[in-house]
């Protein structure tokens, strides 16, 4: 359960975020929406602990990301945007790396990693050094990295960026099965059809700001607009008039 | 500690495995010094070898104005063969480097001789050609012994000793021991030492921050449920013990290279045994932390992998610059510099080598200021890794 309170970030005279509020429930996928330069990242960034916010709250599970945020971090499972692996380590190397940073029994580790391979279907090239992985190989095995020590939280900045169509669907499956195991996933697009087939609730970031926060049914209806793209077109505009 | 020793164990395996680091850190740095030693000492040799037991030959224009003297030259071993045809083709044959030297005889040699006035001999030379004016010198010395015994021969004639015109003895006395005057030449080796280890860790230093960065890799390192402190030390003791390594390769290096290098010859008796290489070691340790501070901060101010390098060839460098200024200054040793890093090694180094026994308080000021100084550099490096603008 992922709780945001009116969070503010500037970066000198760019305010990049200006009080965006939004909760993301256990058991549910929220899709973080918006243009690029929207606030998205900085706001994940802000969650996942490597940004401090200069106004405002959030809490992961209860836990503030500022006043605990070791505590916040071992509830949270993070894949950044373009994250990167070490090339000359495989990537089950990569994996048990950050299970061992994560402090897992080194006897867990091995049956751990071995679990998160299977989970996400990893096993052909596991044994492999990540250097020249695809980029669809290489998101994976980030992904499998991030969730070693099976944390509830999961926050997935742009996760499909350059992934093929087998590949996006296959992160769409994990996802949806992340989710039915009660999981609080949060995850950023600026793909509309991506966020409209995945996610149950809907945070459309624009300027900064949340413009609206809603299932997509109810951006629909909120915005008079059969179709989402133009739904989400009407949204950004909302905030534009401010 | 768990942490901090995944993070070293990381970090050495990931870096065991980059065969740039493994060159850099187990070749370049400790072979170099080494190899470029070897390569002065042997030309340091070969040149002062040369001098007296080889035959010189001297072209000599009008040999046969000065048959005395080209007897007398032979028997200093300088054999005398025919001269370019006149003074201007010596003068272009000198000047295009087909002759170092060329003596000039001029045909009334003989009778100024014989009137007793100075009699002219020309030599021409290059004086800008360093390899040259060795013949030249050699040729002028033996010219100048040739007046000297004529000059005798005279003063005798005469009924004056020869002793009339030398009224002083100078005598020189060297006090320097074979081991001291080594250290001249070895004490260059400290550096040497200081480069190697710093080589050991650079590219350490440059993945563990900028290329960590660039490679996009730090991000979700730093969302991970462990302090940002722990993750610094582990890559700062990494680099650390790639460097020790770098040290330990190059000490060796040095002591195998220097046991093939023919020292007697110089006069030189270096004081470089197992206990001294040892020894060294541990009086060079506190600058390893140092060095992989420096190196750390250093990168981790950087943008990219590329302009992390280019600064880091800089930080290579710098240990030299204490050295240097006070090697050209010609200071004496004091307590004073045992407080700055690199030249306070240096110094304990070139004691060693001298054989003169280590001063016990300069050996625990060389060891405290390094290792505060690294300490201080390691903690800087810790703070600015909380920074949120570590990730750029």
């Amino acid at each position: 359960m992922i709780a945001v309170d009116g969070i503010h970030k500037s970066f000198g005279k760019v305010h990049a975020v200006r009080g965006v509020s939004f909760d993301a429930p256990d058991g549910k996928i929220t899709g973080l929406l918006g243009p690029n330069g929207a606030g998205k990242s900085t706001t994940l960034r802000i969650l996942y602990t490597v940004l401090k916010p200069d106004a405002g709250h959030a809490t992961i599970d209860g836990i503030d990301v500022v006043a605990d945020s070791l505590g916040a971090r071992q509830r949270i499972g993070a894949l950044p945007h373009g994250a990167g692996l070490y090339p000359h380590l495989t990537a089950r190397e990569n994996i048990a790396y950050y299970a061992r940073l994560c402090g897992l029994d080194e006897q867990r580790i091995e049956a751990r990693v071995d679990g998160i391979v299977e989970l996400l279907e990893i096993g052909d090239f596991a044994d492999r050094r990540t250097r020249g992985f695809s980029q669809g190989q290489r998101t994976k095995v980030a992904l499998a990295r991030a969730l070693v020590h099976d944390p509830q939280n999961i926050i997935l900045d742009e996760p499909t960026n350059g992934l093929d169509v087998m590949a996006t669907r296959s992160l769409r499956e994990l996802i949806l099965k992340l989710r039915d195991a009660g999981r609080c996933i949060l995850f950023s697009s600026h793909v509309m059809q991506e966020v409209a087939a995945l996610c149950d609730d809907i945070v459309i970031i624009a300027h900064g700001r949340v413009a609206i926060d809603d299932s997509a049914e109810g951006i629909r209806k909120h915005t008079g607009c059969k179709d989402l793209e133009d739904a989400f077109v009407h949204a950004i505009g909302m905030v534009d008039d401010r | 500690m768990r942490t901090l020793l995944a993070v070293f164990a990381k970090e050495v395996l990931d870096n065991v495995r980059d065969r740039r680091t493994l060159i850099s850190a187990l070749v370049m740095g400790p072979m170099f010094g080494p190899a470029l030693f070897a390569f002065v000492i042997n030309l340091s040799i070969e040149r002062s070898l040369s001098d007296i037991n080889e035959k010189l030959d001297l072209a000599v224009i009008g040999a046969n104005h000065a048959p005395n003297l080209v007897r007398y030259l032979g028997s200093r071993n300088v054999n005398v063969v025919d001269g370019p045809a006149d003074r201007e083709a010596a003068i272009t044959a000198v000047k295009a480097g087909d002759f170092d030297v060329v003596v000039i005889i001029p045909a009334d040699f003989g009778s100024q001789l014989a009137a007793g006035i100075p009699a002219r001999i020309e030599v021409v030379s290059d004086q800008a050609n360093t390899q040259a004016e060795r013949d030249a010198r050699r040729a002028r010395g033996a010219l100048a012994a040739y007046g000297q015994e004529l000059a005798a021969v005279r003063l005798a004639a005469r009924g004056i000793s020869p002793q009339v015109v030398q009224a002083l003895n100078v005598d020189d006395v060297d006090v320097s021991t074979p081991s001291g005057r080594s250290a001249l030449l070895l004490g260059m080796m400290s550096y040497f030492f200081i480069f190697a280890l710093l080589m050991g860790g650079m590219y350490l230093a440059i993945d563990t921050t900028a290329g960590e960065r660039e490679r996009g890799s730090l991000e979700p390192l730093l969302a991970l449920p462990v302090t940002r402190d722990q993750l610094m030390l582990g890559k700062i003791a990494a680099t650390c013990s790639f460097m020790a390594l770098s040290l330990l390769l190059s000490l060796g290096a040095f002591y195998v290279a220097l046991g093939f290098m023919p020292f007697e010859q110089l006069g030189m008796t270096p004081n470089f045994g197992p206990d001294v290489v040892a020894m060294a070691f541990l009086l060079l340790l506190p600058f390893i932390l140092l060095g992989a501070a420096i190196m750390t901060l250093v990168a981790s101010f950087t943008k990219s992998y590329k302009e992390a390098q280019t600064w880091l060839s800089i930080v290579l460098v710098a240990p030299t610059l204490p050295i240097l200024i006070v090697s050209i200054l010609t200071l004496r040793p004091q307590l004073a510099f045992m407080f700055v890093p690199s030249l306070s090694q240096h110094l304990l180094l070139v004691d060693m080598i001298k054989n003169e026994p280590l001063e016990p308080l300069h050996v625990a000021i060389s060891a405290g200021s390094t290792l505060a100084a690294g300490l201080l550099l390691t903690w800087i490096c810790a703070r600015l890794y909380r920074r949120e603008g570590l990730l750029g």
